[in-house]
Formats: C-alpha cells, sequence, structure tokens
C-alpha cells in the first residue's frame, strides 16, 4: 500500500516535473532566440551607427583642420606674394600686417618673422623680442627651406611656449627668404579640444614620431597599439578613416578613430571608451535584460503555479476514475453474483423438492407397523425431521436468492417519499420498543413525488431500519431517519447510535451473503437487495460508519426527469 | 374408491416418482406424465382424472401453455399448479387462466393433499351440479 502510494507521488512529481520543463522550454527558447537574434542584430547595426556617426565626426573635424592650416598656410602666402622682401623686412611695416591679421582671425597668428637664407630672422613683429635670432639650426627651418610651403609640428622653440610654424618660402634678387607665422597653440588646440562626446570621447593629434601635437584630456601613451598601427600605415591610408576597438591597457574597451591630416604628417586620433559609446544600447540591453529576466521569472511561477494545479486536477480525476472503476466493478461483481445466484438457486430448488419427498416417503414407509417396533424409530423420525427442516432452510434461502436476482415488474408509480418513511417507521415501532429504540424522523418537507416502485423502496428502508435495529438491540439507541432534497437527487438518511461497522467489513457490506449474524439468523442478502434496487432506480448508496459513534446509511433517489415532472404538475392542478 | 384420480406431471423423474408413492399411500390414484404433451395423451386415455398437478417449469410445451389446453380440452378438469419462486407470477397467471391454486415447490405433503381433495370436490361438484341441471332438463322435458 506504501510502496504503491510512493510510486504515485513519484508518478506525479516526475509529470509535474516535465510539465514544468516542457512549459519552460517552449517558453523560453523562442524567448531568448527572438531575443539574442533582435539584440545581436541591434547591436551590430548600432555599432555600425556609432562607427558611421564618429567617422562623420572626425571627417569633419579633419577637414576643418585640414582647412585651418590651409587657410593660414593662405594668409601668409598671401603676404609673402603681395609684398616684397623688402616691405616685409621693416618691422613696422611687419608689425601693421600682423595687426591687421590679427584683427582679421584674432589671436590666430602670434607673430611674424622674416628669415634670411642663413637662418638669421631679419625682421620680427610679436610679443617675443626675438629679433636676430638665428634658426639656422632648427630643425623647422631646414624642413622650411627645401619646400615652398611649410607648417612645422609643434614644439617648444626659443620662445619655450608650445607653438608651431607656418612658413612660406620666397626667392628676392636670387636670395631665398622665409616669412613665419607662428600659430598659437591654444587657438589651434581648441580645434580638437572641442571634439568632446560623452564623458570619455576627446579627439588629439599627432605627429609621424607620435608625439602629440594637442594637448589631449588623458594621459596616453602612444607607443602603444593602436596608435603605432595608426601611425604606421597611415601613408597607404592617406584620406581614409579608420575605426579601431581595443581593450586598452587600462582594462577598458576603446573606440579609436583616426584620420590623417596635413597629407600624411599628422594624424587626428579619436578616442572614446565603447562603455560611453555605446551607453544607450547598454541601457536598452539593461532594459530588456530586466524585462526578460521578470518575464522569466513570471513564466517559472506561472509554469510552476500551472503545473501544480493541472497535475492535481489529473490526480483527483484519476482518483475519481480509480473510485468509478471500483463502483463499476462492485456493480458488475453485484450482477454476475446475482445470475449466478438465480441460476443456482433454479438448480438447486428442484434437488431440494426431491430430497425433501424422498424423506417424506421414508417417513411414510416408517409409520407402517412392521418398523414401529425398531428401537432406533426415534433416531429416524429425528433425522427426517432435520432433513426436512434443512430443506425449508435451503427453500428460504433460494427464495431471498432468487427475489434478489429476479427482474422485478413492480409497477411504477408516484411515491411521496414522507409519507412512506413514516408508514415503515409506524410498521417498525413495536420492534423497536422492544430494542429499547426511539426512532426519530426528520422529514423535509414538500418535497416532490418519485417516479419509483413502491414496494422496492419499502424493502430498501425496511431493510436499513431493521438493519439498525439489529444493531441496537443490546443497549438500545436512537435512530434518525431524515429526508432532503439534494439537487435533483432526494437523499434518505438512516443514522443510528450504535456499535459501528469495523473498517473491514464496511467494503463488503453490500456483498451478497456477507453477514456478521449468527448462522441461521441472517442471509447477508439484505443490504445487496438494497444496493440492487437503488442502482437500478439510478441511485446511490453509501455508508459511513465509526466505532462506536453509529453508522449511517445515505440513499439517493433521482427524482423524475423535468419535463415529465412538468407534465404531471400540470396534470395535478388540472384535477385541482 | 381413492380420494382422487390426480395425474401428476413434472419433467423431474425422481420427484414424480417419489410423489406418485407418497400420494398412492394416501389414497390417492395417481397417474403420471413427464412433459405437457404426455399429460395431454394421459388426460386423452383416462377420462376419470379429477386433479392435475401441473409443474410450471418444464422443457418443451410449458406449465402455463399445458394449463391452457387441459383447460380447453376438459374444462372441468382441476389443475394445481407447482412452481418454483421464480415463477410465482406463472402461478398467479396461471390461477387467472383457470388453475385451481398454486403451491410453491418443495411443498408440504399435508397442503397438498388438502388442495387437491378441495379441487377432486368441486370437480365432483361441478360434475354433480353438471348431471343434476341434465336431469332437471330431461324430467321437466318429460313433464
Amino acid at each position: 500500500m506504501d510502496k504503491s502510494k510512493r510510486e504515485h507521488r513519484d508518478y506525479y512529481h516526475s509529470l509535474t516535473r516535465n510539465m514544468l520543463l516542457t512549459v519552460i522550454i517552449v517558453s523560453f527558447t523562442p524567448m531568448i532566440l527572438v531575443g539574442g537574434i533582435i539584440l545581436y542584430q541591434f547591436q551590430a547595426s548600432y555599432h555600425e551607427k556609432v562607427h558611421a556617426h564618429l567617422e562623420e565626426l572626425v571627417q569633419k573635424h579633419k577637414q576643418n583642420i585640414d582647412s585651418f592650416l590651409q587657410e593660414k598656410l593662405g594668409d601668409i602666402r598671401f603676404l609673402a606674394d603681395n609684398f616684397t622682401f623688402e616691405e616685409l623686412r621693416d618691422e613696422t611695416c611687419l608689425t601693421d600686417k600682423l595687426e591687421s591679421l590679427q584683427k582679421e582671425f584674432g589671436l590666430v597668428f602670434v607673430d611674424l618673422g622674416v628669415i634670411s637664407e642663413n637662418g638669421i630672422q631679419i625682421a620680427y613683429a610679436g610679443p617675443f623680442k626675438l629679433g636676430k635670432a638665428l634658426y639656422s639650426q632648427a630643425d623647422w627651418f631646414q624642413k622650411a627651406m627645401k619646400s615652398k610651403y611649410f607648417i612645422s609640428d609643434v614644439f617648444l622653440g626659443l620662445r619655450g611656449l608650445p607653438h608651431f610654424i607656418v612658413a612660406v618660402r620666397d626667392d628676392w634678387m636670387g636670395e631665398k627668404w622665409i616669412l613665419r607665422a607662428t600659430i598659437d597653440f591654444v587657438a589651434f588646440n581648441s580645434l580638437v579640444e572641442n571634439i568632446r562626446i560623452g564623458e570619455t570621447g576627446f579627439a588629439f593629434i599627432l605627429n609621424k614620431e607620435g608625439k602629440f601635437q594637442t594637448k589631449p584630456l588623458l594621459d596616453i601613451v602612444t607607443t602603444r597599439k593602436p596608435y603605432i598601427d595608426f601611425l604606421s600605415d597611415r601613408n597607404t591610408t592617406k584620406d581614409e578613416i579608420h575605426v579601431v576597438e581595443r581593450t586598452a591597457a587600462s582594462g577598458h574597451k576603446n573606440i579609436y578613430v583616426a584620420a590623417s591630416l596635413k597629407n600624411g604628417d599628422w594624424l587626428l586620433v579619436y578616442q572614446q571608451r565603447a562603455s560611453d559609446a555605446f551607453s544607450d544600447f547598454r541601457r536598452t540591453l539593461r532594459v530588456a535584460l530586466i524585462i526578460m529576466l521578470l518575464g522569466g521569472l513570471g513564466i517559472i511561477t506561472m509554469a510552476f503555479i500551472l503545473s501544480k494545479r493541472m497535475v492535481n486536477r489529473i490526480a483527483r480525476a484519476d482518483r475519481e476514475k480509480q473510485m468509478m472503476n471500483k463502483q463499476v466493478v462492485e456493480t458488475g461483481k453485484l450482477a454476475s453474483v446475482g445470475e449466478l445466484a438465480a441460476g443456482i438457486a433454479h438448480e438447486i430448488n428442484n434437488p431440494v423438492a426431491i430430497m425433501v419427498e424422498e424423506a417424506g416417503w421414508i417417513e411414510d414407509i416408517l409409520e407402517d407397523e412392521e418398523f414401529q417396533e425398531s428401537e432406533n424409530l426415534n433416531e429416524f423420525t429425528r433425522a427426517l425431521e432435520q432433513i426436512r427442516t434443512q430443506g425449508r432452510r435451503c427453500k428460504e434461502i433460494t427464495h431471498k436468492l432468487l427475489h434478489f436476482a429476479r427482474k422485478t415488474d413492480s409497477r411504477i408509480q408516484e411515491v411521496q417519499i414522507n409519507d412512506l418513511i413514516e408508514e415503515l417507521v409506524e410498521l417498525s415501532s413495536q420492534k423497536a420498543k422492544y430494542s429499547n429504540v426511539t426512532i426519530n424522523t426528520v422529514l423535509q418537507k414538500e418535497l416532490p413525488p418519485l417516479q419509483v416502485s413502491e414496494t422496492e423502496v419499502q424493502q430498501v428502508f425496511l431493510n436499513l431500519i431493521n438493519n439498525a435495529l439489529d444493531a441496537m438491540e443490546k443497549k438500545g439507541g436512537v435512530i434518525d431517519v431524515t429526508t432532503l432534497m439534494e439537487g435533483d437527487h432526494i437523499a434518505v438518511q438512516v443514522a443510528d447510535n450504535g456499535p459501528g461497522i469495523p473498517e473491514a467489513n464496511l467494503a463488503r457490506i453490500f456483498d451478497p451473503f456477507f453477514t456478521t449474524k449468527p448462522v441461521g439468523k441472517g442471509t447477508g442478502l439484505g443490504l445487496s437487495i438494497c444496493y440492487g434496487i437503488i442502482k437500478k432506480m439510478g441511485g446511490e448508496i453509501d455508508v459511513h460508519s465509526v466505532m462506536g459513534v453509529g453508522t449511517t446509511f445515505r440513499v439517493l433517489i433521482p427524482l423524475p426527469k423535468q419535463d415529465e415532472s412538468q407534465e404531471e404538475s400540470v396534470e395535478e392542478t388540472d384535477t385541482n | 374408491m381413492p380420494l382422487a384420480n390426480v395425474l401428476l406431471v413434472d419433467d423431474e423423474v425422481p420427484f414424480v416418482e417419489t410423489m406418485t408413492k407418497r400420494l398412492t399411500k394416501r389414497d390417492l390414484r395417481i397417474t403420471s406424465a413427464f412433459n405437457g404433451q404426455e399429460a395431454l395423451d394421459k388426460l386423452e386415455e383416462d377420462r376419470s382424472v379429477e386433479v392435475v398437478i401441473l409443474d410450471v417449469k418444464m422443457p418443451g410445451m410449458d406449465g402455463n401453455e399445458t394449463l391452457r389446453e387441459i383447460k380447453r380440452r376438459y374444462p372441468l378438469v382441476e389443475v394445481i399448479m407447482l412452481t418454483g419462486h421464480a415463477t410465482v407470477e406463472s402461478g398467479i397467471e396461471g390461477m387467472k387462466m383457470g388453475a385451481f391454486d398454486y403451491l410453491m415447490k418443495p411443498c408440504e405433503m399435508d397442503q397438498l393433499i388438502s388442495k387437491v381433495k378441495e379441487a377432486a370436490a368441486k370437480k365432483r361438484q361441478h360434475e354433480d351440479k353438471i348431471i343434476e341441471a341434465r336431469m332437471k332438463e330431461i324430467t321437466s322435458r318429460r313433464a
């Protein structure tokens, strides 16, 4: 019993588990797949978008810076082209020109200078006292002498401040001279300093050697990747813009965008932390993940609750089925037993009759005079009498058996259950008095009439009342007979406060021939007859018993179908 | 003279044999038959039969059919039905068709004897009445 219970529990547990897993897998798989695919696609396109945006930004600034440099160079070229060496070597004129440039472009031009072929600054206009300075050894001077136009890298120079030089070389009377202008580092720096996106995005310019041409926002070691890569292959990709994502030494993933400036001499680098650049995406991802998590939790909870509930329902249905099966088996058993009993009763009846007659014949013969003297005559007579008695007992048993088994064609008629019960109680009152039993009735008034065989119903309730009386024969007690409506059934209860029925007997109580009464007192057919009658009516009969407290038999008899009862009520009102 | 002339009809041979002995011992004259048709034949042969003890449940022609035939051919012959418990209704049915009474098998000998006597008496009474009536008719005709 315990083992099968445990198996049952295991079975339902595994059923719950399977349902739970199925629901979870079926709902999670598409969710994760769809979510993953969408997120992946979204991430890819968002990356592309961010990259494109940054590329465009850098491209724009590259153009800005390039045109700034070209412009400055153009300004100086203009000066060099339109004024002669003679005019420009005059410092007052040069100062004049510087002032007009500064008026035009602001304080971008710090100073102007004219330098002769041998590197001596012939004329100077500006805030520093750099007149007659010697530049012949300066890197920028040597380069400037080689090409007509030159823009230097940023350097400290003589003045000790970061600046760079725009120089134009010209010829005068066969001698080369150079007009140079210093561009204010601060003004130039602001060009890239303003490229700020998010919290970590900033730009800076490097020269070929990887030296800073502008002041970076953060300290950066330019000898590392990816700067080296940018610097090394800048020639091959002059006009292209490179976008690289790389994990920096600090452990953060950065986006690097690089573009060459000044015909590849300089490199404009923009860098931003990936987490910063993709912050929107990250936020979306976070929200999506939270939703997914909550949804997943919801699904798991629901799956858990639903499968639990479902399995409970299945378990209940199984239990009901089992009970129904048991009842069906019970009914079938009773039916087949009944048929068998009827057959046996028929077959036994004739042999018993013959036996009794043969015994009678011996009795007849014994009456003859010659046997009257026999000393065993009394024994013979006693034995024959016994045979006759037992024959009668057989007759009674077969009688009841046949009654139990046969299909009664008792007429179906309208029966008022309350009247019937009262009649039966009246009938039993004499016997009840001897047993010191009180019979109480609690009858619900105005119960609808039943369409049943009156004699059968009488038999059922008389059996139940008699059983209760028998049970309480020794001590006396109370029998409560109750009638009430229960849905489309009338329920009749016969409850006693007798000794009760042991658990072991309860299951067999409706079986034919099951009796606890002494041999010869009960046939064990009463309750199985009741069972047969009630089942035939489409009703129910069940029993509840507690040892020492009492036994309650409950009979449910179905009411006639609605339309029939309606017709009857019409007839009734007609006759009334 | 025996108490009554009886025809005993039952398909159970030992039953018929024993009953024959017992009833004979009680001053009845018994003729026996083991099925319905045989019963009719015996009645045809022996017109002195007054009472038929007829088992309801027999193979072939059953008790009720036999009864109907007996009553049709020999209306004055009285019939006592022997029934099993399952065939009480047939006994009642038989009485509706003119049977004198029915008894449940196995039956008490005394009861059976008294029934047979009553039946025989009734038959004789009927016969007497008929004879009386005929006599009356004849005498009145003469007169």
